[in-house]
């Protein structure tokens, strides 16, 4: 087991986990949204899907406990990283080269992590803990809470706020995805025009419907 | 033309440094960087100040001696260059120019403009080489090499380890000085005996030497002065896995 | 003393083999027990610390760069020649040595030439085993390319950075044995002197670059591999901190100086931009195979040269060499640009350059040929000059870059003070008067990987050697003095910096001393240079303290070695009275204006030996030739 801890705490070994379970934390990312898209379809599918899950509670409560564990492990693995690197680098220069060299996205990863992470509290804190409750009085309009103006897009800053979130989770997944597959050494592989493909699929069409979701509710849905 | 220079001044390792402004005049577009600096040099000496210490040697950008960041830029604002190939041309009237030396915990400055680089040579001493001894090898012609391949291998190798990849990242990372010089050994097969332990080696002396992460912003590569890729560095990371895995 | 070159008895093609087996050998187990000091790690340097410590002697190895990978050897481009005959063109040992003895006009010892072709085989095959990626056919076996001064393709190359590889290469082999911890490497410290002991080298004293401190070390056997002292000149090829100190110290405590005129002028460098120019850049030889060389025949013409007509352009090397027109040798197309720009023909802001033409092979071949040719050229001039060469013609103009001469050796690479052996461009031994393309990395390496280690075991196993500490007198004495002259050049105090000084140098060098060189100019320069060297130590400013990390310090004490080596420079091409190779007196010449040697006078060595400030003595180390003929180069 040593050679394991070795790798795990090697630079590269941290770069690996961090690419590891930030690919396996997007692939949720696909079943949320399938799971949204039904807003924009049916109200009454949705709201039945949504009370549907209620029944299969043990497994849905093992992904809820697998998601945390691999957030956990994203998050303290990034501060370890980032504090390292401070320590490696901790006087930059004067003059900042700004996107001359690197992307903005690769160079606000952890503004645009931290920024995600705030979301995902407020989001847990309202959406999900309204559903939980909801769950647990068998009350199934849960359609009705996304366009309600307490916590749902009825309020224009919150939908702003999951607008800004959602755009630095497209930053974020856009950078992540493509660091990946060169921490996994597949960048230079036959694979690029696919991995490219994928990339793009979840950088961009996924936060993308995600805010047409949004943008849909905030300011053209009317009861 | 005029330029004002605001030059990191720095004793030596112990003190503190600041930035000094300088405002140098008669500077020709001719003149390569380090010819302005010498031109500096020689009235800073003759008014009885310190002239500025910078690293330099060949001149035409093959050593690696040389390098400072210009505007924040490793080696200043042109691509595929090294400092002292570059010219004040590249550089209008009236313009502020910051100077700075590589900043990175692994550089210490000695002084001004000059920084301690030896620990790239740790890296090197950690495998970066084929172990043999001199005499009692085979024929040159006896392993043929696929011209690909060789091509590929002195892609990586024209890496001239002046530090420009460290400087030019945020984090002080190493990989693309290491990713060039594993990669090249990874390619060739007199490298390929002890790729396994070569890979493990270096990465550990890496990190031990205080470089940090890799984001793989790709900064290194476009500041590399030789235009070595990241795609040494995604190698590189195959190599580790490969050599951590079995 | 009497020299004694110490080149082994029988056939040519015996010699080494059998001075191996003659020589003395050390006891594996006896080899840590002696102790060699190596400076300078470059090509030959670093091969030779990597082999003896592979050996099991204990090195300690020297260098004032941070590291070995910076060395000049890596400026190198155009490749590394061996007698492989791998494209089967006809090449042989005997043939590398005999291009090689041509090329250097019959001024090299026959034996160590013939050694250098024989061991360049083993070259190549030792660097392909480190890993170097030498250029290839698609059959995966090496490539091999022509180069001047040879009918056979037998240089080997990686793109236009040989020498980068082969550095790195030796780097590779040295730093695998400080890992070991065979070698102990002293980065950023410079040599200043040596130390002598019952009249044997046996130690170095160094000054540290960064923290000041001066040290004494101490050794059995010291090698020096410290490079060319072009940079007498100023301007030169090479780099900035390459410098004649440890060498000139070695010659004033005994080791004669050998050649020390012979000087290789590259005639296609660009040329000097203004006063501020700090060095020098070479451009490929190649470009003349389809350049045309011109100046306007009117004196101080300013037009543009594309409003130049044909008939007032001058295409001098078409006119005066009709058969071998742009591409003669590279001692007469330097000598004859300079000659042009004398009488007021040349061109550019300085008026010392010309021009090289592109236009009619671009007119004939079009562009996109010239530029899968010669398109990394064209890029590198346009980044040095700031000018397109597809637009308008490229000036050129020669530099300094290589200096034949260095410290005397005798076939052991030992020089004329015992126990001190000196490798690659810091010896005089194997280029004679003019150095092929492509033969400096030879021996560089032939010296430090395949030479040395043999003949310094000898040395070693014959000599009985007296323990010497750093503690011991005669290295403290050593210590001091150096301290001494470093307080002197720090006390002076004057009004000139060292670079202002080092100018003034090289153009008196330049001027008296360059490509051609007569009486009366070297007389010119016999008078001047010492009486530059007196102003230097009366005016020379040197800013800073001692103790601390101090460039103008480094400089100030390497120009002080200059300024008494340009001195004997040109004592030393004074006293030759003939023309070879790179060294043109311009009294010998023939009727056609090529050089004109004097076989019967001046078939030796010059050696000098260091007397007194300015006073040297000629010692002739005749050189016999048992199997080549001397012959006149021609270009007809």
């Amino acid at each position: 087991m040593a050679w394991f801890f070795k790798f795990i705490n090697s630079s590269i070994g941290k770069k690996f986990i961090m690419a590891l379970t930030g690919l396996l934390l997007s692939l949720f990312l696909i079943i949320h949204l399938g799971n949204n898209l039904l807003l924009l379809v049916d109200e009454d599918i949705f709201n039945s899907l949504v009370g549907g899950l209620g029944g299969l509670k043990p497994l849905v409560r093992v992904i809820e406990v697998l998601l945390a564990i691999l957030f956990m492990i994203h998050i303290i693995n990034g501060i370890r990283l980032t504090i390292q690197n401070k320590k490696s680098s901790p006087q930059g220069n004067k003059v900042n080269s700004g996107t001359e060299t690197a992307s903005i996205s690769s160079q606000t990863m952890a503004i645009s992590g931290i920024t995600i992470l705030a979301f995902l509290i407020f989001h847990l804190r309202t959406i999900w803990v309204k559903f939980q409750e909801m769950h647990a009085s068998q009350d199934h309009e849960f359609f009705n809470v996304v366009a309600e103006s307490n916590i749902g897009f009825g309020n224009i800053w919150i939908t702003i706020f999951y607008i800004i979130a959602l755009i630095l989770l497209s930053m974020h997944l856009k950078h992540g995805f493509q660091s990946a597959f060169q921490t996994f050494g597949l960048s230079d592989s036959r694979y690029k025009t696919i991995i490219n493909c994928i990339a793009v699929f979840f950088w961009f069409v996924i936060p993308g419907l995600f805010i047409t979701i949004a943008i849909y509710f905030g300011f053209f849905f009317n009861n | 033309m005029k330029v004002t220079l605001q030059v990191w001044r720095q004793k030596n390792r112990t003190t503190t440094g600041d930035f000094v402004s300088y405002d140098v005049e008669n500077v020709s577009g001719d003149m390569s960087f380090f010819e302005m600096l010498d031109m500096l040099n020689n009235s800073l000496i003759s008014e009885g100040e310190d002239p500025i210490s910078f690293d330099h040697d060949c001149r035409e950008g093959i050593c690696g001696t040389c390098g400072v960041s210009i505007n924040g830029r490793a080696h200043g604002p042109l691509k595929g260059v090294t400092t002292c190939q570059l010219h004040m041309r590249s550089f209008s009237d009236g313009d502020v120019l910051v100077v700075e030396p590589w900043r990175a915990s692994a550089f210490p400055v000695i002084r001004d403009l000059v920084v301690d680089r030896t620990s790239f040579d740790k890296i090197m001493e950690a495998g970066g080489y084929v172990s043999i001894k001199t005499g009692g090898t085979p024929d040159a012609n006896a392993i043929p090499i696929p011209k690909f391949d060789a091509e590929e291998a002195m892609d990586s190798a024209s890496c001239i380890g002046c530090g420009a990849c460290v400087a030019s990242c945020k984090n002080s990372s190493a990989m693309l000085f290491v990713g060039a010089k594993v990669s090249q050994f990874a390619l060739l097969p007199q490298g390929k005996v002890e790729r396994k332990e070569r890979a493990l080696n270096m990465v550990a002396t890496m990190d031990d030497e205080g470089f940090g992460n890799c984001s793989n912003t790709g900064a290194c590569e476009v500041e590399c002065p030789k235009e070595i890729s990241i795609i040494n560095i995604a190698r590189l990371n195959r190599e580790f896995f490969k050599a951590s895995f079995n | 003393m009497a020299l004694d070159s110490k080149i082994p008895e029988g056939p040519l093609s015996e010699k080494w083999t059998k001075h191996k087996f003659n020589m003395k050998l050390v006891n594996p187990a006896n080899k840590r027990k002696y102790k060699i000091i190596v400076v300078g790690t470059g090509l030959a340097g670093a091969s030779a610390s990597a082999t003896l410590a592979e050996l099991g002697y204990e090195v300690e190895a020297f260098s004032y760069h941070e590291s070995p990978r910076r060395a000049h050897s890596i400026a190198a481009q155009g490749g590394i020649n061996a007698a492989k005959n791998y494209p089967n063109d006809g090449d042989s040992i005997y043939r590398l040595f005999y291009d090689t003895i041509k090329g250097g006009d019959y001024r090299a010892r026959e034996a160590n030439v013939y050694r250098l072709a024989e061991v360049s085989n083993n070259i190549i095959d030792q660097c392909v085993a480190q890993g170097i990626p030498f250029a290839r056919e698609y059959g995966g076996l090496l490539d091999n390319r022509s180069f001047g001064g040879a009918q056979v393709s037998r240089t080997f190359y990686a793109r236009g950075q040989t020498g980068q590889q082969l550095l790195l290469g030796a780097y590779s082999a040295l730093i695998r044995q400080m890992n070991l911890g065979k070698v102990k490497f002293h980065n950023r410290t410079d040599m200043l002197d040596m130390i002598i002991h019952e009249g044997k080298a046996r130690g170095i004293v160094t000054r540290n670059l960064e923290t000041g401190e001066i040290k004494a070390h101490t050794a059995d056997a010291v090698i020096l591999a410290t490079g060319g002292y072009g940079n007498v000149f100023f301007l030169s090829t090479n780099a900035m901190a390459s410098n004649v100190t440890a060498s000139w110290r070695a010659h004033k405590h005994g080791a004669y100086f050998a050649n020390p005129c012979f000087t290789q002028i590259h005639p296609t460098c660009i040329p000097v931009a203004s006063d501020h120019q700090s060095k020098l850049t070479l451009m490929s030889e190649s470009l003349r195979n389809d350049g045309r060389v011109w100046v306007p025949k009117k004196k101080g013409d300013d037009r543009n040269p594309k409003d130049i007509p044909e008939n007032e352009r001058d295409y001098y090397l078409e006119r005066l060499y009709p058969s071998f027109g742009n591409l003669v040798p590279r001692d007469v197309a330097s000598r004859r640009a300079k000659e042009m720009c004398d009488l007021g023909h040349g061109v550019g802001p300085t008026k010392l350059a010309v021009y090289l033409d592109f236009e009619d092979v671009i007119e004939r071949n079009g562009k996109p040929w010239v530029v899968e040719k010669y398109g990394n050229l064209f890029d590198m001039y346009k980044q040095i000059t700031g000018e397109n060469p597809y637009k308008s013609p490229m000036m050129i103009y020669p530099a300094v870059h290589y200096t034949m001469g260095g410290l005397w050796v005798d076939y052991n690479l030992m020089s004329s003070l015992p126990g001190l052996h000196v490798l690659g461009e810091a010896n005089f031994s194997d280029h004679g008067a003019n150095r092929l393309g492509a033969s400096a990395l030879m021996q560089g390496l032939a010296d430090g990987y395949f030479v040395i280690p043999y003949t310094i075991g000898d040395y070693l196993a014959t000599e009985s050697l007296k323990p010497l500490s750093p503690k011991d007198n005669v290295c403290t004495e050593a210590v001091k003095n150096v301290q001494n002259r470093t307080k002197k050049l720090l006390n002076i105090n004057g009004s000139r910096t060292v670079d202002d000084i080092h100018k003034e140098l090289g153009k008196i060098m330049w001027e008296y001393v360059g490509m051609a060189r007569e009486k009366s100019g070297l007389e010119t320069a016999l008078e001047k240079i010492p009486k530059l060297r007196k102003e230097f130590w009366k005016d020379v400013k040197v800013p800073g303290s001692a103790n601390e990390y101090n460039p103008e310090l480094e400089k100030a004490a390497r120009l002080a070695d200059f300024l008494e080596l340009g001195e004997l420079m040109a004592r030393d091409a004074l006293e030759r009275e003939e023309s070879c190779g790179g060294h043109f007196r311009v009294e010998h010449q023939t009727d056609e204006n090529e050089a004109k040697r004097n076989d019967e006078d001046f078939t030796h060595v010059a050696s000098w030996e260091f007397e007194a400030e300015g006073k040297s003595k000629l010692h002739q180390d005749k050189l016999t030739f048992e199997n080549v003929k001397l012959t006149t180069r021609s270009y007809k």
